[in-house]
């Protein structure tokens, strides 16, 4: 018969309409601005630097290390190295950014600052109303803008941020343990310096480079 | 029909040129051109089409609307950096873009992946299929004045891929998820149900989807007999992908080049014997459904393991002197890159070989003698997207 199809078309969008009143899965939108359907774990949109503590200055993690600014494909990060160094978690003294800015209009969220950074510094935030008036400067971040503690890192990704601290916590162990083994080592030496044995040179402090992470 | 059967049959000469229309009566040619901002170009592409009346006498497409120098960025760029701006080439499968580079730097520096990346591949792969045929349905069916329906009901499905899409990689279309030597995160059992979850849907959907459009009587009248593109000509112009397979000829990447672990899985390919625009929408809708099955099976035999290659350098390293050609099957054809490294740390040479614009280059042949609405149609059946034509 013709028309067959068309009605069978026409019973199959019935079904849909009908479905849409009776079946939560069927209506598949929300009114964004009133209703928000909340947001996926792993989501990303922008980076922002991960500082410990209350002090944003203090507890920055980024090194300066500028591996993310050349890493980035769009070059959307620009990085100045400080003059002077500060203790970080571990407190070893390290280089900190004197200026640390990310143009988010050029910025495509591909994550690939996240997954080069061996200090865990910089993470994917999940903020996405970013619209503003001022087309240039208003993009623009500084390394204060930037800046968000490590709670809003626990808050917006719970899991990964759970893996992230004890891997720290980890490489702290590790390092305190290795810098008291050293400290021993050289009280031994100090304590018995005649003795021919040959204690390797004492290291205060062990290097913390840690092997690049593959995901972040 | 055979591949080297056609291949070797005798022609007569000319035979691939697109035939000369000529107009019918003394009339002027009405010269139209249909874009860059008209509502069936997907984009920004632009058809310079001659009309006698409503036949189309001559068809000349003109891209490049959307050029944005992709190769030549990627040749000053490390390895890695790359990766992020394959997802903006075919941005509705960003992770079929994602394989085949990974595919091209593997090859290049030997890298091996280990099972479960591939099993993870496989599954992105074919869910992008699903989302990619689907949508494409959709959009034919609004280029015949189905302003919406069918193409929401693809996207209301696409919608719960995207979602799994963004819990395991982060973002719903720019995935930038695999690496070379494997993949970025691995998937959580809870991701792995879900998508089972999903999965399980899916041929409910490609059912309603069927019973929706497949025997509508003005789908039949405007897609039967339209378009018709002869397998010879479809083999001699590169044509890949479902294009190639509605022509009747039996090619699908992978089954004939094996790679990944496409020969553990169960699945067959769906061939057109009439050619024409209908066999196109067909043969989508039975990809569709294969692809389902083989997302079915990777699902249930995925294995416990690694996800990268415990050897691999995600940067900073410099591959032999030496050349790479990676493909997959794409889900709109053969996706190609062709990569010369001199050893730096970025590639010397760096080619997408795109199937859409490939496929484009057929349009002409397609067209010819057609009236002007039936060109938005053919266009439309050959899917593409115009971030990949144009790069």
């Amino acid at each position: 018969m013709l028309g067959e199809g068309i009605l069978k078309g026409l019973a199959e969008t019935a079904r849909n309409f009908v479905g849409s009143y009776v079946s939560k899965e069927r209506m598949t939108t929300v009114q964004y601005p009133e209703e928000r359907i909340a947001p996926i774990e792993a989501t990303r949109d922008f980076p922002f630097l991960v500082y410990d503590g209350g002090d944003w200055q203090a507890g920055m993690r980024c090194v300066a290390c500028q591996i993310c600014e050349k890493e980035c494909p769009p070059k959307c990060i620009y990085i100045e190295k400080s003059k002077d160094k500060k203790p970080d978690a571990l407190g070893k003294p390290q280089f900190y950014p004197a200026k640390f800015d990310i143009d988010i209009s050029v910025c495509m969220s591909c994550q690939i600052c996240v997954e080069v950074c061996p200090f865990e510094a910089i993470k994917m935030d999940t903020e996405f109303e970013l619209s503003t008036t001022d087309r240039f400067g208003g993009l623009l971040l500084d390394r204060h803008q930037l800046a968000k503690s490590n709670q809003h890192y626990h808050h917006i990704h719970p899991t990964e941020a759970a893996e992230v601290d004890a891997r720290l916590a980890g490489e702290k162990a590790k390092t305190n343990a290795k810098a008291k083994a050293a400290a021993d080592a050289a009280a031994a030496k100090s304590a018995a310096p005649d003795t021919k044995a040959v204690a390797p040179p004492a290291k205060v402090v062990a290097p913390v480079v840690k092997p690049e992470s593959q995901e972040a | 029909m055979t591949l080297s059967h056609l291949l070797h049959e005798k022609k007569p000469a000319g035979w691939n040129r697109p035939p000369v229309m000529e107009p019918d009566g003394d009339a002027e040619l009405l010269e139209v051109a249909m874009g860059p901002h008209h509502p069936s170009t997907h984009g920004v592409f632009r058809m310079d089409v001659a009309l006698d009346g409503e036949r189309v006498i001559r068809l000349k497409p003109v891209f490049g609307y959307l050029h944005r120098n992709h190769e030549k960025l990627a040749e000053g760029m490390t390895y890695l950096g790359s990766m992020p701006f394959t997802d903006r080439l075919d941005y509705i499968c960003s992770l079929t873009n994602n394989w085949a580079y990974a595919l091209a730097v593997e090859k290049l520096t030997g890298q091996e992946v280990p099972e479960r990346a591939e099993y993870l591949r496989v599954i992105l792969g074919e869910l992008t299929r699903i989302v990619n045929h689907s949508s494409s349905i959709g959009f034919l069916a609004q280029e015949m004045g189905a302003s919406g329906t069918p193409l929401m009901y693809a996207f209301r499905e696409r919608e719960k891929i995207l979602d799994l899409f963004e819990s395991l990689t982060g973002s719903r279309m720019m995935c930038n998820y695999m690496r070379f030597g494997g993949c970025r995160v691995d998937a959580s059992p809870a991701w792995l149900d879900a998508a089972s979850k999903v999965v399980t849907g899916l041929p409910g959907f490609a059912d309603e989807f069927e019973q929706l459009l497949g025997s509508n009587e003005i789908l039949m009248a405007r897609c039967q007999g339209v378009g018709i593109l002869r397998p010879e000509l479809a083999i001699n112009a590169g044509i890949t992908g479902p294009m190639l397979r509605a022509s009747g000829v039996n090619y699908d990447i992978r089954k004939v080049d094996h790679y990944g672990i496409y020969d553990r899985f169960n699945f067959r390919v769906p061939l057109g014997d009439h050619w024409d625009v209908y066999d196109r929408f067909m043969i989508r809708l039975l990809e569709l459904r294969e692809s389902i099955k083989i997302v079915e099976q990777a699902l249930k035999d995925i294995p416990a393991g690694p996800i990268m290659d415990s050897k691999a350098k995600i940067r900073g390293f410099r591959p032999k002197p030496g050349e790479a050609y990676g493909r997959i099957e794409g889900p709109k054809g053969e996706l190609g890159f062709y990569l010369i490294s001199d050893g730096g740390p970025n590639p010397y040479r760096y080619r997408v070989r795109p199937p859409s614009l490939i496929n484009l280059t057929i349009l002409e042949d397609m067209c010819l003698g057609s009236n002007v609405a039936d060109v938005v149609l053919i266009f439309g059946s050959v899917d593409i997207v115009l971030g990949e034509v144009d790069r």
